[in-house]
């Protein structure tokens, strides 16, 4: 055999190959097996950017099948309340081009939560089997409630109220939430030039 | 004799504290009306335990602390509770917060208190508790619950009480004041501290711009026949840092992210002392401070002891303000303070100083220019970052850059912006990505919160679907086994049943 294969340089190469690529897809079939990973770890990684509010802006039912849609290459620009910085981060993370946020699905706006007038509730407990989060208390025919801490402000209790007793307040108002913005970036603006210097005075 | 350490960078900016006479203490007015936010302090705000019309007294308590990191709030004098409403207070931002707002009466009565003169053979906690109840935050200016500070915990020792009197920040001089005319109520409070916290030695720092007030606290220590270590160290930009006067003391360095407490020492504010000592020995609560009022637009610049809740500009007419066009106000010192946006804001427990500067005085700031990497701010910097980088990142919003170059180990003292050739406003880049990282960690926070309640809820509804299925199921086979015991299909039995109700419906034509 051996000496077979000193005499065949042709068919000693190609002995060489098959028993590299036959060890080597074996250990990879092997490491397949054994290192296998439940469920989608990019689909994952994407949930844990997007805001988890679970308002269905973006057109499907929460923020876990949206991600596992963006992780089959759906766009990353449908979520509103995540608005431009989630879509940056989503850019980031996936390595793809930042788009502006699609208008389609609506538009970025301040944190709110829910409120409910609670003279006006009913207690039908609409709301309650509407909230994704489980954020409303009640049962029925008494009155309901909003914990604040809880609510995502995903407005899908607004909907269900026969009696329109729900209201969207902003969540984060007042001095507890308040801090330093960023300086008006007057530094690149590169008006160094001294006849720019000039105008700037006379202006 | 203790060997006094240096502490990396630091500036001299002119020191202007002459200015304000320390050590001449005045009495401010009462004035016809006082405005109380239920926040001064850092932390959750006090809340209002009064109705408006009640009539209180001095020293009563108008708002009650709401939980471990808040502190309560008391009346300064005597007078009726005109209301319980937003007003603008001295803040940064220029937002209203809820005040509780005092017609004062001029009678000044107060409520009898009832101070622990055995301190010494009371226990440590019923002392933290008084301390508490007397509303005492940090008056150093961040106003840390001082009933916090003084619970370290079991796990840390504390050896040393460290009191900071070096006030180094430009013009103030209210710690100076406080150092020359209060200094015996100052030992006695630092004695109380050190049997709270069972420290083994007192520690009082000054910096040697003060010799008026040195010389006092030493008399104060020899009257009282205490074993108190006054140590004394150059005058520096900001050596009163509470990171920074406990190197320049010890040579040990409070470790990123960590407090003093760490290294087994607790560093208090001399005015905290003086209060610890009015709350324990005669029990009032924290009503007045010392406020230096100051800059070149007051023609009788001048410290005075006024009620919390005197509207800043009460204050500065009392020092005689001839204001300029576009007077600035600064609450705080010229390096850390900020512009007062309306003047009928109320001064509070951190107020130090006021600062009236004319134009001439402290110019605005000219309109930054672009950076030019000379690295002066790495080396003014007292905390030895690296400025220039963090304005970068600072500028970029990353975050994670930020973080690792110790963004949150900087304690926006300014020297940076001081020395900066091109003007830029180093220390609100800071605070602003300060703001923005605690504003994201705190929705990151909301949103993991948020998943695993939608996660908890989806498999819940997932649970009821997959019972009711096999309930329904279960109905089905036994329906089924009952129609094989019997013989007979329950479906074609009931579609017969049916087709015969529906030919007794439907007469033959």
């Amino acid at each position: 055999m051996l000496a077979m294969l000193s005499d065949q340089p042709l068919l000693a190469a190609l002995t060489a190959l098959l028993g590299l690529g036959a060890t080597f897809g074996a250990l990879l079939g092997f490491a397949a097996i054994r290192f296998r990973v439940e469920g989608n770890p990019i689909s994952d990684q994407i949930n844990a950017l997007l805001p988890q509010t679970q308002c269905g802006q973006c057109g499907y039912p929460g923020c876990r099948p949206y991600s596992e849609a963006i992780a089959d290459g759906d766009s990353i620009n449908k979520c509103p309340p995540g608005g431009e910085e989630t879509i940056q981060a989503l850019a980031d993370l996936l390595d793809v081009e930042p788009q502006p946020l699609d208008a389609e699905h609506g538009v970025e706006k301040e944190p709110v939560v829910a409120w409910i007038r609670e003279d006006e509730c009913i207690g039908c407990t609409k709301c309650i089997q509407a909230c994704p989060v489980d954020a409303i208390l009640g049962a029925a025919k008494v009155m309901h409630t909003v914990i604040a801490d809880e609510c995502t402000g995903c407005d899908l209790c607004i909907e269900p109220c026969p009696v329109d007793c729900i209201d969207l307040i902003p969540r984060k108002e007042g001095i507890s939430f308040w801090h330093w913005s960023l300086p008006e970036d007057r530094a690149s603006r590169y008006d160094v030039i001294a006849t720019d210097a000039a105008t700037r005075d006379a202006a | 004799m203790r060997t006094i350490h240096d502490i990396h960078g630091g500036i001299h900016p002119p020191e202007r504290k002459a200015l304000s006479r320390p050590g001449d203490l005045q009495r401010a007015p009462i004035p016809p009306v006082l405005v109380l936010p239920v926040r001064q302090h850092l932390g959750v705000p006090a809340l209002p335990v009064v109705a408006v019309g009640d009539t209180v007294m001095g020293g009563q308590l108008l708002a009650e602390a709401q939980g471990v990191m808040s502190v309560p709030v008391h009346a300064p004098t005597s007078g009726t509770v005109a209301a319980i409403e937003s007003r603008p207070i001295a803040h940064a931002s220029g937002l209203t917060d809820q005040c509780i707002v005092i017609q004062t009466d001029g009678d000044d009565h107060w409520l009898a208190f009832e101070g622990i003169t055995s301190w010494r053979e009371t226990d440590p906690a019923r002392l933290v508790e008084r301390i508490r109840e007397a509303g005492i935050a940090g008056l150093g200016g961040a106003g840390f619950p001082t009933a916090v500070k003084l619970s370290p915990g079991p796990a840390r020792s504390i050896e040393t009480l460290l009191i900071n009197g070096t006030e180094c920040e430009p013009y103030i001089t209210a710690d100076d004041t406080l150092m020359q005319c209060r200094a015996d109520e100052l030992v006695e409070g630092a004695h109380i501290l050190a049997h709270i916290l069972s420290a083994d030695s007192i520690l009082i720092g000054i910096e040697d711009n003060k010799p008026d007030a040195i010389a006092r606290v030493q008399a104060a220590i020899s009257r009282a026949g205490a074993t108190i270590e006054l140590a004394t160290f150059p005058t520096k930009y900001p050596s009163g840092g509470e990171k920074q006067i406990i190197e320049i003391l010890t040579g040990q360095q409070v470790p990123s992210g960590g407090i003093p407490a760490d290294i087994g020492i607790v560093c208090v504010n001399p005015g905290t002392a003086v209060a610890t000592q009015q709350a324990i020995i005669d029990g009032k609560p924290l009503t007045h401070r010392i406020v230096t009022l100051t800059g070149e637009a007051l023609a009788a610049p001048q410290n005075v002891s006024a009620c919390l809740g005197t509207p800043i500009t009460q204050l500065l007419e009392h020092a005689a303000l001839s204001a300029e066009a576009q007077q600035r106000i600064i609450h705080g010192g010229p390096m850390m303070g900020f512009a007062v946006s309306d003047l009928n804001a109320p001064i509070t427990k951190i107020t130090n100083c006021l600062l009236a500067p004319t134009a001439t005085e402290l110019p605005l700031p000219e309109p930054a220019q672009p950076c030019i990497r000379c690295g002066h701010c790495a080396e003014a910097c007292p905390a030895s970052l690296l400025p220039q980088q963090l304005y970068w990142y600072a500028r970029a919003k990353d975050q994670e850059q930020l973080a690792e170059h110790r963004l949150f180990d900087c304690i926006e003292c300014g020297a940076c912006a001081y020395v900066c050739p091109s003007q830029i406003p180093l220390v609100q880049y800071y605070r602003a990505a300060k703001g923005q990282i605690r504003d994201s960690e705190q929705e990151k926070r909301r949103s993991d919160n948020s998943r695993e309640r939608f996660e908890a809820r989806q498999a819940r509804l997932e649970a009821e679907t997959a019972a009711r299925e096999a309930k329904r199921a279960a109905r089905k086979a036994a329906a089924q086994s009952q129609a094989a015991k019997n013989g007979s299909d329950p479906i074609q039995e009931a579609i017969e049943r049916a087709k015969a109700r529906k030919a007794e419906q439907e007469p033959n034509p």
